[in-house]
């Protein structure tokens, strides 16, 4: 069994069905790209993933664990997997130490004090934000404020990190600062699934890229084959409009 | 006719007595409005409607009747039920009552003003619900309603001045007895509308204060 | 003794024109006075804008009951003559409605932009054109639904009258409480009528409220 199991998921919002029957594996360790259009399903899928919206029909499972199951401990389970949103969504009357450890030192993994503090200093140093440890969100710009949120992420120590069009927000020049911190946690060995529009990311850094169309799956592969070879139309239409 | 402010100086004990009443039964209705108000805010939500229906009913009937009748009630109809509470004590649960309902719109605008996403960003680090009200929430949304709220309690303050129309012990009260004693009308009002005016200045400088020392995070505006 | 009866209720609604008469005093004396205060809020002239801010800021600090007891016993007593309770009453709560309203329609003008001030200069306006056909109807609209919501604290404050002996809905539920020693009756029914008018106005200052909002 994969790592990130998604089987037949089916979603819909009053009428609309935004999700019909998708079936996606991720193994530890892959970087799995979804690409698509808007409207294509592919934020809520992701959202899907660590149960922030139900599912109507399949299955979600996350290392063995099935994530729409009453049973489940949602919230056990949400530590072991991170997701960054588009909108960062940074405590703002926190400051960036303490938007870092509330929730390690609340789910009582870290000490409060010396070890928290050390616990955001290590992190933060992954994403190269040391010295702002003790500034506020709005002191900070949007590529800051979105490393500080993967920071956040990583403190809680994930074994699958989820990126919701975490660049789609920022100013151009300040993207590049995060697809790097993201390219290093690539290297480093984290499992990723992310939703974007950064085409050269995907095709550089993805051990494998979904399209996603009308709700389905419409391909998925390595990403040089892929980008080489469309096999469907609506592909290649994809394709064309983002060059 | 002349001023003449030197007989009040005999009444001063009981200036102050009214003023330490005044204090307390603000201090009363806020303290207790704002626990029924955070109490109604958050079952406001409800999924039963039938309490949904309550405290909608409860906040509408409170603003659409004057609070002197609020207070008349509950002192006169209130032995009825077999609760025979004194003046003061019945105009405090009174206040309370009407300091409530106005407290349920403040917090429940409170609570609306955080975004979804602030609340979906505690869920998805794995904080429980509460933990997610009481670090995620409140304090943001305490900002935002900052100076309603306090506005309101300013209001209370002058509006406790109606219990002295069920004889509760306050500083209106006092204000009507020296009047009785010295004819002395238009020093005695003069004198107690200063004195609320100096209580309302005081607590508008102390709001400021907590306001710069209890929310120092910067915001985009 | 006798019981609360039909009579004691229909006096009760008699009562209502009073009530009715102290708003419409308080509105006609207080709403040019609110409007000649948030002009003079708004003005560029600090001391007629220091002078507003002061009245603005007795009225908002000292409780209506205060200003209702001076103006019925002690200006009277001071000035060595007699008022009637209605011309003492309306004085207050004149005073009341023209600060309220003032700080309300005050906002209300300074939530229009001032690049619309602007744009009329631009089109060679005088400052009192800008204001009488650009601002003032714009500010009208923003600030309609707090005039509406204040109209009901009015209605509701009215009630205060009472207090010396002015016969309005308040002092009607008193009397007849006294005469028939049901003051559970008496006063709801007193409440019932100050709902019956109030709730109404407040479900229309929100409806304006949220066109207001979806407009902007």
């Amino acid at each position: 069994m994969s790592f990130v199991d998604i089987k037949n998921v089916r979603k819909s919002f009053a009428n609309v069905e935004v999700l019909k029957g998708v079936t996606i594996n991720v193994e530890k360790g892959e970087i799995v790209t979804i690409i698509g259009r808007s409207g294509s399903g592919k934020s809520t899928l992701l959202r899907c993933i660590n149960g922030l919206e139900s599912i109507d029909d399949g299955e979600i499972r996350i290392n063995g664990e099935v994530v729409h199951d009453k049973a489940t401990d949602l919230r056990r389970l949400r530590e072991k997997v991170g997701i960054v949103f588009q909108q960062f969504n940074l405590f703002p009357h926190m400051t960036v130490e303490q938007n870092i450890t509330l929730a390690p030192t609340l789910t009582k993994r870290v000490a409060k004090g010396e070890a928290a503090r050390k616990l955001a200093h290590e992190v933060l140093s992954r994403v190269g934000l040391e010295q702002k440890i003790d500034a506020y969100p709005e002191q900070l710009s949007g590529g800051q404020q979105q490393r500080v949120a993967i920071a956040r992420c990583l403190a809680m120590g994930p074994e699958l990190m989820l990126f919701d069009e975490v660049t789609s927000a920022l100013d151009p020049e300040l993207v590049g600062e995060v697809l790097k911190v993201m390219e290093d946690l690539a290297r480093q060995g984290m499992t990723m699934i992310l939703v974007t529009h950064e085409m050269n990311f995907a095709r550089n850094v993805a051990s494998k890229i979904v399209f996603m169309h009308a709700g389905k799956v419409h391909e998925q592969g390595a990403p040089a084959a892929l980008f080489a070879n469309p096999a469907t139309p609506e592909l290649r239409n994809f394709i064309s409009s983002t060059h | 006719m002349t001023l003449n402010f030197n007989q009040l100086w005999r009444y001063q004990d009981d200036f102050l007595h009214g003023i330490q009443m005044t204090l307390t039964l603000t201090l009363i209705a806020t303290v207790a409005g704002m626990l029924i108000g955070l109490l109604g805010a958050l079952l406001s939500n409800n999924r039963l409607p039938a309490v949904r229906l309550l405290i909608r009913s409860y906040v509408e009937v409170i603003r659409n009747t004057p609070a002197l009748i609020q207070i008349f009630l509950i002192f006169f109809v209130l032995p009825y039920a077999g609760l025979r509470l004194p003046p003061f004590e019945a105009a405090a649960v009174a206040l309370s009552i009407y300091m409530g309902a106005y407290s349920v719109e403040i917090f429940r605008s409170g609570l609306a003003s955080i975004p979804r996403s602030q609340i979906e960003a505690g869920q998805c680090l794995g904080l429980t619900r509460f933990q997610v009200f009481r670090h995620v929430i409140l304090l943001p949304a305490l900002r935002n309603i900052y100076p309603s709220l306090t506005s309101q309690i300013i209001l209370i303050l002058l509006g406790s001045s109606l219990a002295s129309q069920v004889s509760a012990e306050e500083l209106f009260h006092t204000a009507a007895f020296v009047e009785s004693r010295t004819y002395r009308s238009f020093e005695v009002y003069a004198v107690v509308c200063a004195i609320y005016f100096v209580m309302v200045l005081s607590l508008r400088l102390i709001f400021a204060g907590a306001e710069r020392i209890a929310f120092r995070w910067p915001t985009r505006r | 003794m006798r019981g609360f009866t039909l009579s004691d209720f229909e006096t009760m609604l008699w009562a209502v024109q009073w009530t009715a008469t102290l708003v419409i005093i308080a509105l006609a004396l207080g709403g040019p006075l609110g409007l000649l205060m948030a002009m003079m809020r708004t003005s560029r002239n600090p001391v007629l804008n220091g002078i507003a801010l002061v009245i603005l800021q007795i009225v908002q600090g000292v409780p209506l009951l205060g200003m209702l007891m001076f103006f019925y016993f002690g200006v009277p007593v001071f000035l060595g003559i007699k008022v009637p309770a209605l011309i003492s009453v309306s004085i207050a709560f004149t005073v009341f409605a023209a600060a309220f309203l003032g700080e309300i329609w005050r906002g209300g003008i300074q939530a229009v932009h001032t690049n619309q001030s602007e744009a009329a200069a631009c089109l060679g306006l005088t400052r009192w054109q800008s204001f009488r056909h650009v601002i003032a109807p714009q500010a009208f609209r923003i600030a309609l639904p707090a005039t509406v919501g204040f109209l009901v604290q009015l209605i509701k404050n009215t009630s205060l009258a009472s207090v010396v002996g002015f016969v309005e809905l308040a002092r009607a539920g008193q009397l007849a409480s006294a005469a028939t020693f049901a003051p559970l009756t008496s006063y709801a029914c007193v409440s019932a009528i100050y709902f019956a008018i109030c709730f109404p106005l407040t479900q229309w200052s929100r409806s304006l409220e949220k066109k207001l909002h979806v407009v902007r």
